[in-house]
Formats: C-alpha cells, structure tokens, sequence
C-alpha cells in the first residue's frame, strides 16, 4: 500500500472551489456620488477644514479625518493631468485598443479620477488638454461610472501646467 | 526571560469608544461608520491625531469582500502628514497588543488602536469557514456554530457542563446587557425559559449564539507623561499575552483552554483579587471554559457588559472587552480586571490583558 501511494508521485494540485457573495454598501457620501451619475451629474464633497472638494467622496477627508457634509455639484468639462495609451490587449476587452486611460480633473475639484479618452488620435492626446464628459443616452444611465461613456476634447485651450500641477 | 522579572513600560487605556451594535448598517460605509468613535475617542480626552505617535487597526477583508478595507479605512483618520501605521489581520485586541508592544520600546508615548467589523455584508458562516485548514477542513464546509457544537457536545460528555448551565450565562449576560446602551441584544428572560429554545445545532439552542453584528470601537493608549496628563485615574496594562493552539480541531482537548491558562499565567491574572473580567465568549458555554482556564471564582463579575452575548462584531468584540473592563476601573466599580479575546475556531486563539487602576 505504502508502495502504491509512492509511486503515484506527490500531489501537486487540490481544488477547493470557493465563492463568497457580498453586499455592497457604498455609504452616504458615495451613493449621493452614485445618484448623481444616474442623473448625469457628477457630485462631490468639499471638507470643512482644507476646502478641497473630493469626487468620488467616501465621506471623510483623508487629509483631516474629518466628515465632508458640504455637497458640491460639479461641471463636465475638466483637465487631463497626466495619461496612458494602452496597447495590450487583453481578455474581456470592450474597447479596441489603442486607446487613451486619462486621470482627468474636473473643474472645482481637487481630486483627479480615471477615465476613458475617445474622439482622439492617440499621438494628439497631451497633458492639461480640456476634457468634457460624454454620457450615455438618458434612458440608459445607472447609479455606476458606465454612465459616462467616455472623456473627449472639448475644443478649449490647454490648461495651464500651474493649474494641475498639484494633482499629478 | 520569565514575564515577573520582564521590565513592563506602564502603558494605559487612555481613552475607549464604541459605535452603537446593530444587526446591519446598511447606511453607512466603513470610513462613516468609524469616524464618530475616533472622534469620539479623541475627543473624550481632549486630544487630536496629531497627539499620537503610531495607528494600529485589527479587520479582515474576507467581511467586506473588498481588498485593502483597512487602507481605506485610515480615510477616517486623516493620515497627513504621513503617519507610522500598522494593521493586523486579527481582532483589534491584537491590534491593541501591537501598539503595546511598541510602546515598549519607549520611543513613542500614545497610540490609536481601532477596529471595525461589518459582520452583516456576507454568509458568516461561509466566510468563517475559510479560517479553517484549507486542505482537509475547509472543503467540506463546516459552519461554525457546528464546530461550536462539537466543541459544547465534548463539555457536556465531559461532565463539566450543562445545557442549563449554557442557558444561565446567556440569561445573565443579555440581563446585564439592558444596562448596557451600546448592546444589540439585551433582555430578561429566566434560564428555564430559554431551555425551551429549539436546536439551532444541537446541542446549542438559540440562546447559546451570539447575535451578527456590526460594529467599530477604538482605544488610545498612552505611556509616561501623556498616560497621566490624560487621565485622573490612568488605567495600567500590568499584564499581557497571548497564545495559539494547533490548526487542527482534532488533536486539541476543546473542552478545556491551555492557550488562555498559558496567557493568564504569563500575564499574571493570579497576582491579585479580581473584580471584572471581560471575556470575548461568542458561544454561551465558551464562557465557563474560559473562566476555568483564567482561574476566575463566583467571586468576579463576568462581563457586566453582556459581553459577546450581546453584541458581537467581529473583529471588535474583542477589543471591546478590553474597553469595557478598563471603563470599570476608570468608574471606579473595579480596581483591577481581566480582559480576553478569542480568534480562530473553538478558541484557538486567546489573549489576556490584566488591568489595574492607578492613583
């Protein structure tokens, strides 16, 4: 018996299949962020003690460690503060590659989040280039960031390096 | 080294707070349901973040079912400047230890210790399960109020034990918990009674199950001048340990608790009277092998709190004995008290602090 088991050579694998189901619970600041992408707005949240205005907001100010309670409606149109041009493709890629992942700044805002830059040749895309977002049709928008189909060039002039230099 | 003739830095509980326990907090994500006890454990001494030295938080992932939570979670602090931070993967008690063991080294004087724990966001007793040995334990799924009932089945083999005796420590702990304004569970209601629950997994009824819990609580310790400068009566750390059993469920005794025994010993528990012992007990009949491992008599006053009984989040109940019983000696209804945390299945994992009151 003790032969047979060694002959058999060591195991090297064991499946254990696990799933574990969650509910998400994205907090009083967040889903006010959420709500207003089903709206077609972007909102976010301006600390008491800095004034920086955070978006997406989790609730607090992770500078001062305070509650951010003044709400804040945002424009569309921002600044892109730095980018990628992303040429790997990969599984379960929607969108043909390349194309352009852009950290953008929104106006008022002091936080910068990533985004999708279409409408653009790749070579034409630059640091401080004005951005505006483009939603999705109204029926179709969600509490969700697929709202925003994507970022495009608004026509505006490049924004001054001063302005965004703190957010790179 | 033994632990009598270790040099021990005097380090207090300086300031506790707790959230409110409820069954779920589907309102609030974990940054908004721990900045009000932060503020609140600031703000009870008069401090502010910048008046502690080292931040240490005890959470686990698998109970939101996000990577890096506890990242997040320092959002509620406010980490700017940069701060000197550290998380364990471990009930916030061991959170707490680590920051204690830090103030050991006398380079810093006041820490932040919290936890959260949002018990509600999942299947506990799946994610529970993946505390097991993944190979041969995990695989088959065994929920822990089952492994508790394995653990009940051998006390009650064992003659120790009761189901009656199972049914007077929860009675008496959702009791006491009615005075108690941040329990979840809290009622009156005679042991006879209770015996009439039905099996949830027998030989545990109902009553013997702690209830799912969400929940946060946080704790500043502070050492030297800061320790007294903070507090009328400093509450004084005189002992602490803790100790691990094997993995395996099968080759410990899990009617008794040596891990406990072994970190009341070196935390010197036996030193002198007792008068409060919190102990983290989620099972009603963890409690009696808890208390005979800790050397407690019907002299001291078990979680006068309600305990784990009354409100268990995990991840915090632990550190939440620790507060409690340092509240006792603040108040001055004890000078000197016992708290205990557990982790892993069947009390794998035990940690004792021995708290004194000072002048």
């Amino acid at each position: 018996m003790a032969d047979e088991t060694t002959d058999q050579g060591p195991v090297t694998t064991l499946a254990t299949p696990i799933r574990l189901d969650f509910d998400f619970t994205p907090g009083v600041a967040q889903s006010k962020f959420l709500r207003g992408l089903e709206r077609g707005e972007f909102h976010g949240q301006r600390c008491s003690v800095c004034g920086k205005v955070y978006v997406p907001s989790r609730g607090s100010c992770p500078t001062d460690g305070v509650p951010t309670t003044e709400d804040v409606l945002l424009g569309n149109a921002g600044t892109v503060t730095t980018y990628c041009v992303v040429n790997v493709p990969f599984a379960g890629q929607s969108i043909e590659i390349p194309y352009i992942c852009a950290q953008i700044l929104l106006d008022g805002a002091n936080l910068s989040f990533m985004g999708l830059l279409q409408e653009i040749p790749t070579d034409q895309i630059r640091m401080g280039m004005r951005v505006e977002a483009v939603w999705v049709d109204e029926s179709d928008l969600t509490p969700s960031l697929a709202s925003v189909r994507y970022f495009r060039p608004n026509g505006e002039p490049d924004a001054d390096y001063d302005t965004y230099k703190e957010y790179l | 080294m033994s632990a009598a003739a270790r040099a021990v830095r005097p380090v207090s509980i300086a300031s506790f707070a707790q959230s409110q326990n409820v069954r779920k907090d589907d309102e609030r994500n974990e940054v908004e349901g721990l900045m009000p006890v932060i503020a609140e454990v600031f703000g009870n001494i008069g401090i502010t973040k910048d008046d502690v030295d080292f931040i240490c938080s005890g959470s686990t992932d698998y109970l939101i079912g996000g990577p890096f939570s506890f990242v997040m979670a320092l959002d509620a602090v406010g980490v700017w400047p940069p701060r000197s931070e550290s998380h364990v993967e471990m009930d916030g008690a061991w959170a707490l230890y680590e920051a204690w063991v830090l103030l050991q080294e006398g380079e810093i004087d006041a820490a932040l210790v919290y936890s959260f724990g949002r018990s509600s966001l999942g299947d506990l007793s799946e994610i529970l399960t993946l505390q097991l040995d993944p190979y041969y334990e995990a695989p088959m799924w065994p929920d822990i109020v089952s492994l508790s009932a394995l653990q009940a089945r051998a006390l009650i083999d064992s003659g120790k034990a009761t189901e009656a005796d199972f049914a007077a420590v929860a009675s008496r702990s959702r009791r006491d918990a009615l005075s108690n304004p941040k329990s979840q569970v809290a009622n009156d209601i005679a042991p006879e009674v209770l015996l009439q629950d039905d099996y949830v997994v027998a030989p545990l009824r109902r009553h013997t199950l702690p209830p799912i819990t969400d929940g946060a609580a946080a704790v500043v310790l502070a050492a030297g001048d800061k320790a007294t400068a903070w507090s009328d009566r400093p509450v004084w750390i005189t002992g602490f340990d803790h100790r691990i059993e094997t993995h395996s469920l099968g080759a410990r005794d899990l009617t008794t608790s040596p891990s406990t025994a072994k970190a009341a010993e070196v935390a010197g528990v036996a030193a002198g009277k007792v008068d409060v012992a919190e102990i983290h007990a989620p099972f009603a009949h963890q409690e009696l092998i808890l208390a005979e491992a800790l050397g407690l008599d019907d002299s001291v006053a078990i979680n006068p709190s309600g305990g784990a009984l009354a409100a268990n989040p995990l991840m915090s109940a632990g550190l939440i004995r620790i507060g409690e019983a340092a509240e006792r000696i603040r108040s001055g209804a004890a000078d000197r008290a016992v708290a205990h945390a557990t982790s892993g299945p069947c009390l794998q994992q035990n940690l004792v602090c021995v708290l004194e009151g000072g002048a």
